[in-house]
């Protein structure tokens, strides 16, 4: 029971998604399944919040009772998350420092610490390019110095310092660049990909559906 | 309801999986009727796909050999876990960033139930920071029902698997703290990545981690490619979980993506060589933007 009935569920619930693709939502009811159905993920995904309130305050909560290392990281962290959510929840006809509107507190950290501290780690990508970059850019072999000289190309290209550069040359470069690199070569690679995972996914769904893969709800 | 191939209008790269993994990319009908004639084509090949993959799974059942290419990347997991198990260290699996929803972290968590056996066998520390609360719960359960199968249930800890947080670059963040922190011998990224696909693999790089990634994302490919130690690129991620398995009935999905594989690349240098010559314009139209 306890295996069959899960793969039941799955298999209904592709079938029916799947045939209601098929349908025109104005003109059918199974045409307006797929996106009722996307309106109950949401609902769900919102109600599973609070598995994931639990699962990060115990999780911390024990390093910090424990006092095991870096206890003081969860310390903050457990900190942050009732810091952030109390006073959101609370009804701003209390006081307009609550709820998550303009001037609350929830917004004051939200725009001052937050979006500050995600913006840093975003920035830092660009550090994390250079030394990928010099990595995979290192004429080791024939193959590596042809993606090394297409890499140069591509970046001049891409910049108009660069572009007036390689116009030096001649006109038609930037153009030769950009028609057999760019939407030539890269683009067929890219679109091989595409269809191949496309291709995975679909035969996945299909395996799911059939009840074939069941490890992604524990069995095998 | 009259159908000609004039009335179905192209569709995109798409069409061939099904409608939840990639619904956002079809185009619109502009059809009145109740059946949408302009995705015929899809239906086309959906049943044509599901018919080739039942017979190879049929065929897998009645104990037929199946060829299937080595994948190096799925078979450095096992030396990955083992690795990790001589040096005393973690392993730590990131089933991507995205929702349960999206079918990247459904074969995320598959693959997640795979490695939890080889973690449960070699008893190794196994820790999974998620960005969902499905996700949490799907993964808990995928590596709980692991360990118990292995016969190692008192091995298993419900904080394996951790929801860290929500945001993007928090979560980021906090792997990126992990990774410093504990050291793990193995980081294996298998699922959707975004932004965060390079500063996670060059992070695991530089603290010295053989690591393992797997995407369909074509844009974070080469990111992964530089800084990771195996890359199972598009198709190979969603093959690992029955790759890893070696279950002939599961390896029959695999034989059936391949053979429809070989029919559309048969029909793409069909559609280049009609194209070229300017011959039979109806039949571009069906795959106009494939």
């Amino acid at each position: 029971m306890r295996r069959t009935v899960p793969v039941v569920i799955a298999f209904l619930s592709g079938f029916v998604m799947l045939v209601s693709f098929f349908f025109n939502p104005d003109r059918s009811i199974l045409g307006r399944i797929e996106s009722e159905v996307l309106s109950w993920v949401s609902i769900v995904a919102g109600f599973s919040m609070l598995l994931g309130v639990v699962s990060i305050v115990g999780v911390n909560w024990r390093v910090v009772r424990d006092r095991r290392e870096g206890w003081g990281y969860k310390a903050i962290t457990l900190v942050a998350v009732f810091v952030m959510a109390i006073p959101a929840m609370l009804p701003v006809s209390w006081s307009p420092l609550f709820g998550d509107g303009s001037g609350s507190i929830y917004d004051w950290l939200f725009q001052n610490l937050s979006a500050t501290m995600m913006g840093t780690m975003f920035a830092m990508l660009a550090f994390y390019i250079a030394s990928a970059a010099y990595r995979a850019f290192r004429a080791r072999n024939a193959e590596a110095t042809i993606l090394l000289l297409t890499a140069i190309l591509v970046m001049l290209w891409r910049i108009p310092m660069g572009e007036a550069f390689l116009r030096l040359f001649s006109d038609k470069l930037p153009d030769i660049i950009n028609t057999y690199v760019m939407n030539g070569v890269n683009l067929a690679v890219q679109r091989g990909i595409i269809i191949g995972a496309a291709l995975g996914a679909a035969s996945m769904s299909l395996r799911i559906m059939l009840g074939i893969e069941r490890t992604y709800m524990g069995r095998g | 309801m009259r159908l000609s191939t004039r009335s179905i209008r192209p569709i995109s790269a798409g069409f061939i999986a099904f409608p939840w993994v990639c619904g956002s990319v079809y185009a619109q009908s502009t059809d009145s009727s109740v059946f949408r004639s302009d995705r015929l084509n899809a239906l086309v090949l959906i049943l044509l796909f599901s018919i080739v993959v039942l017979v190879y799974t049929r065929w897998a059942r009645q104990g037929k050999p199946l060829f299937i290419r080595k994948i190096p990347g799925l078979d450095a997991v096992e030396e990955a876990v083992g690795r990790a198990t001589e040096m005393g260290r973690p392993v730590l699996y990131i089933p991507g960033i995205q929702e349960l929803d999206e079918i990247q972290t459904i074969a995320g968590v598959s693959i997640l139930g795979r490695v939890a056996r080889i973690t449960a066998q070699y008893e190794t520390p196994l820790v999974v920071p998620v960005r969902y609360p499905l996700v949490l719960a799907a993964g808990q359960e995928a590596v709980q029902q692991a360990y118990t199968e292995m016969g190692k249930r008192d091995a298993y800890q419900p904080d394996m698997v951790r929801y860290v947080a929500g945001e993007q670059f928090a979560f980021t963040a906090t792997v990126n703290g992990i990774m410093t922190r504990d050291h793990p011998a193995a980081n294996l990224f298998m699922g959707y990545f975004a932004a965060e696909a390079l500063l996670l693999a060059e992070t695991g790089n530089a603290a010295g981690s053989i690591q393992i990634a797997g995407t369909a994302q074509p844009e974070q490919l080469p990111f992964f490619i530089a800084s990771c130690d195996y890359t199972l690129m598009g198709e190979e991620l969603f093959a690992a979980s029955a790759y890893l398995s070696h279950e002939p009935l599961m390896l029959g999905g695999l034989k059936g993506q391949d053979f429809m594989k070989i029919i559309l690349v048969t029909v793409i240098l069909l559609g280049v060589i009609l194209a070229t010559l300017g011959w039979w314009p109806d039949f571009i139209s069906w795959f106009k933007e494939v």
